[in-house]
């Protein structure tokens, strides 16, 4: 990989072009890329495809979560009551701040100098692992993607496969660094079975363990993770104590409702037709602990965004990143934040605006995002907002905001725009120029101009068509 | 039937043949077709770029030039899109929700309001391969979108099939987009091209000799994009299919 893919990205705004610039550079990178997530997405659509009722299952979805948000505060307290009674221990965290602190409070009034985790957005989210490492605590990834970009030390590009912008071959070579394989073999097999035996110790090892949620059961209590390789088990359950990382808007009504996420939550992220583990959460096991954490962390100012407010209706299943063509060839950490594509493009500008105010313009607004989506979040449409309100706080160039300005001006008056347009030679610099600023010089990079007409249509018609009215006449 | 034709500004200046085969296809087919004189551009540009304020005006000289019309017909699904759904900056009184409403792009304007499916006139013996633009596909509601798990159709395919001799071929992913976007296409120029080769490639791998479409903006972004790859693909609006035109012959 590229120096610059590898760093982090750091606090100033994110610049999405320089780095998918970056990323395209490197043809067998991007060309395995765009495959392997097209790759998905078409093993989705015939998934997709092979349920009947697929399209009213996204309807369901999309209205379950929708009531759910509308009646968080009952549904979160029913939940805390049923956890509590199952004989959790319940956290509430605004922030990420707070979750960190809890979180380390846990461990260490418990001597906890190991923890074992399962892959969780929110704890990358929250930015954990480093302020535990920070304070003595080893962390180890168990999720194989995630554990390849924690040895890496980088964040996961894509939500369901962290690591999935690397070939093999990186992999070989991230591991012959880090637990010692063979730099010359890139079998995944070799590479996989590696991993686990460098990782399984830390099982046995760790103090505590630690899982994000999928899903939230106000109804029982009970925390449901989803993976493939069934570490979230381990986590959860190998340790005496258990920490489970819950986003609000994770919580869904009853044990009912689950059924209808689960048939579509892999189906629609791997196109597989369910994750080899659904593992259920509900109390701490004989002689041990566990505690959740339900973490707040914007969600519950971006409730109150009239236009945003249904992004958190959001599964993180990454079908959207699956099929946007500017993801899949740009990759994930040419978006700078935590979430990327689609979905990171409307959630990041809550919590940054202006650290992510380039992502609602890394899109064509093609749509499709909407269209996998299982919970039917108006993706495109959240982005063409975050748009104007980017540019409403002042978040857009100089030369961009007076191109605009300009351009409104002249297509607002038919005599100036006339001018611009009028004549053969004028065409070319004309009319373009005045939606923007001189794009002919990143039009022609990598495009041929179109060759300008003799005339334009407008003159045309005053030749031929005019004329011939007023002849009638 | 009286219906406005809007030229929308690209189409004017760079492609004017596709102004003049919307023009001659409607009046074949018995439109009273007029052309405001007064027309520019419907605000997209601004709009798409977040800057919807500065659509106001162009949005307000739309809705006045175009207010008199029972239909009024564009041969740019984009651009039909942008008024149909966002031309939101000016005040949506009677006259503008009216405008919006009778507003229609040229295929779904022959195939649901003319209902024409027969273009006698028309022949094209090449191998073309249709593209289908986001806005039409998923916003205009031209053809199934690959995502949906929804019974087929297309607009554009029932139209295309009155044509003699065509031959219809089938790229990879065939409602992928080309990466054209709007401004997209200069403010985010890596990704644009890299996905307008993309495209091509595709189209091209798939035997086709034309790629035809309801978008001129995308045609032309490929259109730059093949050339720089010198790949032979021709490109074609379908509006000049329609009405006649037999393309280059081999
Ligand atoms: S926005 Fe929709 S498609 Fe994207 S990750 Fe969330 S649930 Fe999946």
């Amino acid at each position: 990989m590229s120096a610059v893919l590898g760093k982090k990205v750091g606090k100033k705004s994110v610049d999405h072009v320089k780095i998918s610039r970056e990323f395209i550079a490197d043809e067998p990178h991007i060309a395995f890329h765009d495959k392997r997530l097209w790759t998905l997405r078409t093993l989705r659509d015939g998934q997709a495809n092979a349920i009947p009722e697929w399209e009213e299952l996204r309807v369901l979805a999309s209205g379950i979560k929708e009531h759910t948000l509308t009646h968080l505060a009952d549904y979160l307290e029913e939940f805390e009551r049923n956890a509590t009674a199952n004989g959790v221990t319940v956290h509430w965290a605004k922030d990420a701040a707070e979750h960190n602190r809890i979180v380390h409070e846990i461990l260490a009034t418990r001597n906890v100098d190991t923890l074992v985790k399962s892959k969780s957005m929110l704890t990358e989210e929250c930015d954990m692992r480093p302020y535990l490492e920070a304070r003595g605590i080893t962390v180890v990834e168990t999720d194989l993607g995630e554990r390849i970009q924690q040895l890496d030390d980088e964040p996961p590009t894509h939500i369901v496969v962290p690591a999935v912008h690397k070939l093999a071959t990186d992999v070989a070579e991230v591991f012959a660094d880090t637990i010692g394989t063979d730099r010359n073999n890139a079998d995944p097999h070799y590479l996989a079975e590696g991993m686990r035996q460098d990782t399984r110790p830390y099982f046995l090892k760790a103090g505590a363990g630690m899982t994000g949620a999928n899903f939230a059961i106000a109804e029982t209590g009970t925390v449901v993770t989803c993976t493939n390789e069934g570490n979230a088990d381990l986590s959860g359950n190998v340790p005496p104590l258990y920490i489970a990382s819950i986003g609000i808007e994770k919580i869904i009504p009853k044990m009912e409702h689950l059924g209808v996420f689960i048939r579509m939550l892999s189906r629609s992220a791997l196109g597989s037709p369910i994750t080899q583990y659904t593992s259920h959460f509900r109390g701490p096991r004989d002689g041990g602990e566990s505690h959740y954490i339900l973490v707040d962390n914007g969600r519950s100012e971006r409730l109150a965004m009239d236009d945003f407010w249904y992004s958190l209706k959001c599964i993180r299943c990454g079908a959207c990143m699956n099929t946007c063509p500017v993801y899949r060839r740009s990759g994930g950490l040419s978006y700078g934040g935590v979430y990327a594509g689609p979905i990171g493009a409307i959630i990041n500008p809550t919590f940054d605006l202006k650290k992510y105010s380039a992502l609602p313009f890394a899109s064509t607004l093609n749509g499709s995002c909407t269209n996998v989506c299982p919970v039917k979040i108006n993706i495109h449409e959240q982005i063409y907002k975050w748009r104007q309100i980017v540019v409403e706080q002042g978040e857009v160039s100089f030369v961009k905001k007076e191109a605009m300005k300009m351009a409104g001006k002249v297509l607002a008056d038919p005599k100036r725009y006339r001018q611009w347009t009028a004549g053969t030679n004028k065409a070319l610099a004309g009319l373009p120029r005045s939606f923007l600023y001189n794009p002919f010089n990143a039009w022609g990079k990598q495009r041929e101009l179109p060759e300008p007409p003799k005339q334009t249509f407008h003159q045309w018609y005053a030749a031929n068509r005019q004329a011939k009215e007023e002849d009638e006449q | 039937m009286r219906v406005a034709l809007f030229v929308p500004c690209f189409i004017d200046s760079f492609f004017p043949e596709v102004g003049v085969a919307t023009l001659e296809l409607l009046e074949r087919l018995g439109c009273e077709v007029v052309y405001p004189f007064d027309q520019t551009c419907c605000g997209q540009p601004m709009g798409n770029s977040g800057c919807e304020t500065d659509a106001r005006a162009a949005e307000a000289l739309f809705v006045r030039n175009f207010a008199d019309y029972d239909y009024v017909v564009s041969p740019s699904g984009s651009c039909v899109h942008h008024v149909r759904d966002h031309l939101t900056a000016v005040e949506q009184d009677s006259t503008t929700r009216k405008v919006r409403a009778s507003t229609y792009e040229l295929v779904e304007f022959l195939h649901d309001i003319l209902q024409v499916r027969q273009f006698p006139w028309a022949e094209f013996p090449h191998k073309v391969g249709l593209h289908n633009s986001c806005g039409t596909l998923r916003r205009l509601g031209h053809a199934k979108p690959s995502e949906l798990n929804v019974p087929d159709w297309s607009k554009p395919l029932d139209l295309l099939r009155g044509v003699k001799g065509i031959e219809l071929v089938m790229p990879q992913r065939p409602d992928e987009c080309c990466g054209f976007g709007g401004t997209f296409c200069v403010t985010e120029e890596p990704v644009s091209a890299r996905m307008g080769y993309d495209k091509v490639r595709d189209h091209s791998g798939a035997g086709a000799e034309y790629i035809v479409s309801a978008d001129m903006s995308c045609l032309m972004h490929q259109k730059g994009c093949a050339e720089r790859l010198s790949l032979p693909l021709k490109f074609i609006h379908i509006a000049q299919i329609l009405n006649g035109d037999q393309g280059e012959m081999a």
